[in-house]
């Protein structure tokens, strides 16, 4: 860990896969958008797919990821340019493995959105399996007209398995201020991540950010979603649905309906 | 919304229960009621508000040991606007919160005195009710002008020769449910021997609730102490 | 060290800044049966320490670094989803501001009081207040760390009946990671305000919607 026990900080592993993806939307002049960049890389699979919002342009994050393993450093850059709504989601989860070396793996998100631009960022959850060691950072960059709806899930070790360690940190900023910044660490060597402050126990934890300048307007008011789920207003024109459950499918099960009355 | 009028750019500091507001001009009364648990202050504060509430600009706050009952029980009997009346939580430390550290009161009271001065209506005086507590719990100095401790008949008719800083100390001792005295064995009398031996000079009333005059003698005696607010306040003005 | 007796003043339990009617989410865990013994107050604490209590620290040492306080308040509030957490703050952070005016007065609190008379996140009055005794980030770190920690004991100890002496050895035990977080925090606390940290605790965040919405409970929060 760093100084300030973030998930940043880090010197670029010496070994391992150093990958890049790209996507970029941009409006294709008739009501719909284009991909003028979506190129994969690593394990990193990019695949546009039929849509069905005719506005938007979908791209799928194909196959099951075998990766990151340790030492391995990813990076997919998802850009929605003014006027453009993309929407990525992905085919199956994503596997936090140990590599051959104790280094932990890198896997960097960098999402933009433009004005009045839109992006749908719901890929399947993140599985912290046993021994491994993964540290992640979502970042979002909205114009102020920006629209975003973001999933991020995390299972802590597949079924009956002990967790991986996990960093995560998301951070969001609008119009160039900060939005939303959040940082979870769990698994061996985090204190205190399954103790009573932090997750008591649960193997799921699950965040849906929804932002939209409509958010500015009329603020939605806090909603508590059964034991262990929340729906927040943020200071700024988002809503955040902060979820905990034993499992992917009980977490998935809370985020979705929060969803049929948080999105704009 | 607050109270920063002067314009300096400089918001006056207001720690403790300071004469005036930040626009100089004067505030509420502040006035403590303290007592054992079930020994009537909530309901005296609904009489003293039926009593005062025509001729003085009213509010309250409450301090509740675990709950928001006593605000709830005041707005149910709609003995002010709720706009009049905050509940202060307390963390199971009543006594803490008028005693050891005031701050959350003070907040309540302030944003009272704001929100009311902001729709004309300023105060004349604030009723601060504690949580029931013991005998030994007194409300301090930079939170309260004066005090009303509350104690029943039916506590014991001991309690005032036990004494203890809220009898001794208050500036009013009120000896509530006198109705209940024939019933509980409490002899009256020796109530008003010991407290004036505890008490001195300091005023002790015997109230019943139930039946005339009712809280009149203690809102009576508020109003007192408003006025002669009034007066410091003009002569130091 | 200097300024030692000051710290002491700042994180004393009794220091009268309205702390003593906030759980810090210890009553919300105890009512779901997750903090029922010293044990479970331990892991309860540790956690809280090493998410909200090092972002709170951090915020304290970069306010008592010089770090602009609107700015800070403004990461204070991305760093808290919870609306019932940002009223809490405020909240807090308008009582401390009172008691920290009577204590240590200086113009910087003055003009913060003056510039969000509804209060900032309480961790940032808390470093001003340390820079108005004299203390540096360090320090003030070090008294938002131990408030993360004490506050929950003190309160489990309230609400479970709990063996005050059993408490307060759980705050002995967990006062090398204090330090630890203090330290931490502290360092990051004089780099920039966007690479503080933003160490979370969901269970934090929902229970306190949570306690929010209850009728009875002893503390406000």
């Amino acid at each position: 860990m760093d100084g300030a026990g973030g998930c940043d900080g880090m010197t670029a592993p010496a070994t391992g896969v150093s990958a890049r993806a790209r996507i970029r939307a941009v409006p294709d002049g008739r009501g719909g958008t284009a991909l003028p960049s979506l190129a994969g890389g690593g394990p990193v699979a990019l695949r546009r797919t039929r849509s069905a919002d005719p506005a938007a342009a979908r791209v799928t994050l194909v196959g099951a990821m075998s990766a990151p393993l340790g030492g391995d450093r990813i990076v997919i850059e998802a850009r929605a340019e003014p006027g453009a709504a993309l929407r990525v989601d992905g085919s199956a989860a994503t596997l936090a493995l140990p590599g051959r070396t104790a280094e932990p793996a890198r896997y960097d998100v960098h999402l933009q959105v433009g004005e009045g631009g839109r992006l749908h960022w719901l890929p399947e959850p993140l599985i912290s399996v046993r021994g491994s060691e993964l540290r992640q950072h979502l970042s979002a960059e909205l114009s102020p007209g920006a629209r975003l709806v973001l999933r991020d899930e995390q299972v802590l070790g597949r079924a009956g398995e002990e967790s991986g360690r996990l960093c995560t940190r998301l951070s969001v900023r609008r119009g160039g201020r900060p939005l939303l910044d959040q940082q979870l660490d769990f698994g061996p060597g985090a204190p205190g991540w399954d103790g009573g402050a932090v997750l008591g126990g649960h193997r799921a934890v699950g965040q849906l950010l929804v932002v939209g300048p409509e958010r500015a307007q009329e603020p939605l008011p806090a909603r508590v979603l059964g034991d262990s789920a929340v729906v927040t207003p943020l200071a700024g024109p988002g809503v955040l649905v902060t979820a905990v459950a034993p499992d992917a499918l009980r977490l998935r099960r809370v985020l979705d309906s929060a969803l049929t009355f948080t999105s704009w | 919304m607050h109270l920063d009028h002067s314009h300096t750019g400089h918001h006056p500091e207001r720690h403790s229960a300071s004469a005036a507001l930040p626009d100089g001009s004067r505030r509420a009364l502040r006035v403590g009621l303290g007592g054992p648990v079930g020994s009537g202050k909530t309901a005296t504060v609904a009489a003293l508000c039926r009593e005062l509430r025509d001729r003085l600009s009213l509010a309250v706050v409450t301090n509740d040991i675990y709950t928001q009952e006593d605000a709830a029980f005041l707005l149910r009997e709609a003995v002010l606007p709720p706009e009049r009346i905050a509940a202060v939580e307390t963390g199971a430390c009543p006594h803490t919160a008028i005693r050891d550290d005031i701050s959350a009161n003070l907040e309540a009271i302030e944003d009272l005195e704001t929100a009311l001065l902001a729709k004309g209506a300023p105060l004349d005086v604030v009723l601060v009710e504690s949580g029931g507590d013991n005998l030994t719990a007194t409300f301090s100095k930079g939170l309260v002008d004066a005090q009303i401790f509350v104690i029943d008949v039916a506590g014991g008719d001991d309690i005032p020769r036990k004494g203890g800083p809220g009898v001794t100390t208050a500036d009013l001792l009120v000896v509530n449910k006198t109705d209940l005295a024939p019933y509980v064995g409490s002899d009256l009398e020796g109530m008003a021997r010991d407290a004036k031996q505890q008490r001195g000079e300091l005023p002790v009333l015997f109230q019943s609730l139930r039946g005339e005059p009712g809280a009149r003698p203690v809102a009576a005696w508020v109003r007192e102490q408003f006025t002669a607010w009034t007066a410091r306040a003009v002569a130091t003005a | 060290m200097a300024g030692a007796a000051a710290l002491l003043l700042l994180a004393d339990g009794r220091f009268p800044a309205g702390g003593h009617a906030h759980s810090q989410g210890a009553e919300a865990a105890v009512k779901a049966g997750r903090v029922h013994d010293a044990a479970t107050l331990e892991e309860f604490c540790r956690g809280r320490l090493h998410t909200a209590g090092l972002t709170a620290a951090a915020l304290a040492a970069a306010a008592a670094a010089g770090h602009d306080p609107l700015a800070l308040d403004e990461a204070a509030d991305a760093r808290t989803p919870s609306p019932a957490l940002r009223r809490t703050a405020r909240k807090l952070g308008r009582q401390l501001m009172r008691a920290a005016r009577a204590t240590w007065p200086g113009p910087e609190l003055d003009e913060l009081a003056a510039a969000r008379p509804q209060g900032v996140h309480q961790p940032v009055v808390l470093g001003l207040a340390a820079r108005s005794a004299g203390l540096g980030p360090l320090e003030a770190a070090q008294a938002a760390a131990y408030d993360n920690v004490s506050g929950p004991a003190t309160a489990a100890v309230r609400l479970l009946s709990l063996d005050p002496f059993h408490a307060t050895a759980v705050l002995a035990r967990l006062t090398p990671e204090t330090d630890e977080v203090a330290r931490r925090a502290g360092t990051a606390g004089s780099g920039a305000v966007e690479d503080l940290p933003a160490a979370s605790a969901p269970l934090l965040e929902i229970t306190a919607e949570q306690h929010a919405t209850w009728p009875v409970r002893l503390f406000a929060s």
